[in-house]
């Protein structure tokens, strides 16, 4: 058929982002540092269950700078996949679909992930 | 499939630049992307120069200047010039929407217009809407009755007709589907915020009598389910309408109906 050697219109590379499309693939980002997250955490309880000797690795990773850098973005991760995941729930039930409903509560959902890994983090640095 | 680059044959290359005769007063350049079967080359970005003294306030106004007094063999669907049409959906300045409805003062410097994206393109700013059409015959847009046709229309109160309101106005012109990237991805398979809001408009409507047959057709992983609410299909349709909200409501409708 003729056609077949017909371009692709540009996508991804010419589409100004929307704050909520930003969000949204913040969300699948989460999302895929939580999974790779559960290796660490698989880790870190069975080196638990295992002794101190097996343990010693796993403190000296998370008192590395490195150790601190990924244990503080998977917090925030997690806390914004819960309240990402929360808006969805919601706009799942049929609420907060218009325009700026959706921006307000990506604006709300970004402040509550930052709130809650900064207090987790003080709380932490403070024991 | 996902594919975030574009094919080889596809990526936009640095195209000529239209200078004009005259210096304008007040010059804006229009930066187009160009691509004709005739040339067997990729496409380009062709740059236009307009005064704006000399054209009218919208987009598509100086598309017909360009084409009218620049390049002729520039290409591009209009027709109403009103918004009501649908013709002239194109991606102006980084966003999908109407040509004739969007304010040129409403754009900073250089205004970027390519053709409605991740689609095949025929010419220039034309796109191929064959899969766009079918999929919208395929959610059977039309009345579809059971009970004995009444001796006058069959009739709706106020509340119900008001049900429509927000999904009637729609005019097809693709926008919020080719701005959606799961459209993008799964176009083949998933039939898009633009579809799905006309799908959910016989769906609400007190007339119609196959609402069943009409969610159990939508209940499928690709056609439906690929919406993730990213929003980009709300946040671009020039007429204001909410298709987002429209699939929430079908989901909704599904799952109630199991309860």
């Amino acid at each position: 058929m003729a056609g077949s050697d017909r371009p692709l219109s540009p996508h991804l590379q010419i589409y100004r982002w929307y704050f909520t499309m930003a969000l949204s693939i913040a969300h699948r980002f989460s999302g895929v540092a939580l999974a790779v997250g559960l290796l660490f955490l698989a880790w870190w309880l069975t080196a638990l269950a295992r002794g101190p000797e097996a343990f010693a690795p796993v403190e000296a990773f998370v008192r590395s700078g490195i150790g601190s850098l990924l244990l503080f973005g998977w917090t925030f991760a997690l806390f914004y996949h819960l309240a990402n995941g929360v808006r969805h729930l919601v706009w799942d039930l049929g609420f907060g679909l218009e325009k700026d409903q959706a921006f307000r509560s990506g604006v709300a959902a970004l402040a509550a992930a930052a709130i809650a890994t900064a207090v987790v983090w003080i709380t932490v640095l403070a024991l | 499939m996902v594919a975030f680059s574009l094919p080889r044959n596809s990526r936009v290359e640095l195209g000529r630049r239209h200078e004009p005769a005259v210096q304008p007063k007040r010059p804006r350049e229009f930066k187009v992307y160009r691509w004709s079967p005739e040339e067997g080359r990729n496409p380009r970005l062709d740059t236009y120069v307009v005064d704006l003294d000399d054209c009218g306030p919208m987009v598509l106004d100086a598309l017909i200047k360009i084409k009218s007094e620049i390049d002729s063999t520039l290409t591009f669907r209009r027709s109403c010039r009103e918004g009501i049409c649908g013709s002239c959906a194109m991606n102006i300045d980084g966003h999908n929407t109407l040509a004739c409805t969007k304010a040129i003062e409403d754009i900073k410097g250089a205004v970027a217009i390519y053709p409605l994206p991740h689609m095949k393109v025929v010419k220039d700013l034309v796109v191929d809407l064959e899969g766009f059409w079918a999929q919208y015959e395929s959610i059977e847009p039309w009345l579809k009755t059971r009970s004995p046709a009444p001796a006058k229309e069959r009739l709706q109160s106020p509340e119900e007709r008001a049900k429509l309101d927000g999904l009637y106005e729609c005019i097809l012109c693709a926008c919020c589907s080719t701005s959606c990237p799961s459209y993008w991805w799964n176009g083949d398979r998933y039939l898009g915020p633009a579809v799905l809001l006309q799908a959910y408009r016989w769906i609400a409507d007190s007339r119609d009598e196959a609402t069943g047959e009409r969610l159990e057709a939508l209940e499928d992983p690709f056609k439906l389910y690929r919406c993730h609410t990213i929003l980009n299909c709300t946040n671009t349709c020039p007429k204001g309408l909410n298709p987002a909200k429209a699939i929430a409501e079908i989901k909704k409708l599904i799952v109630e109906r199991r309860l």
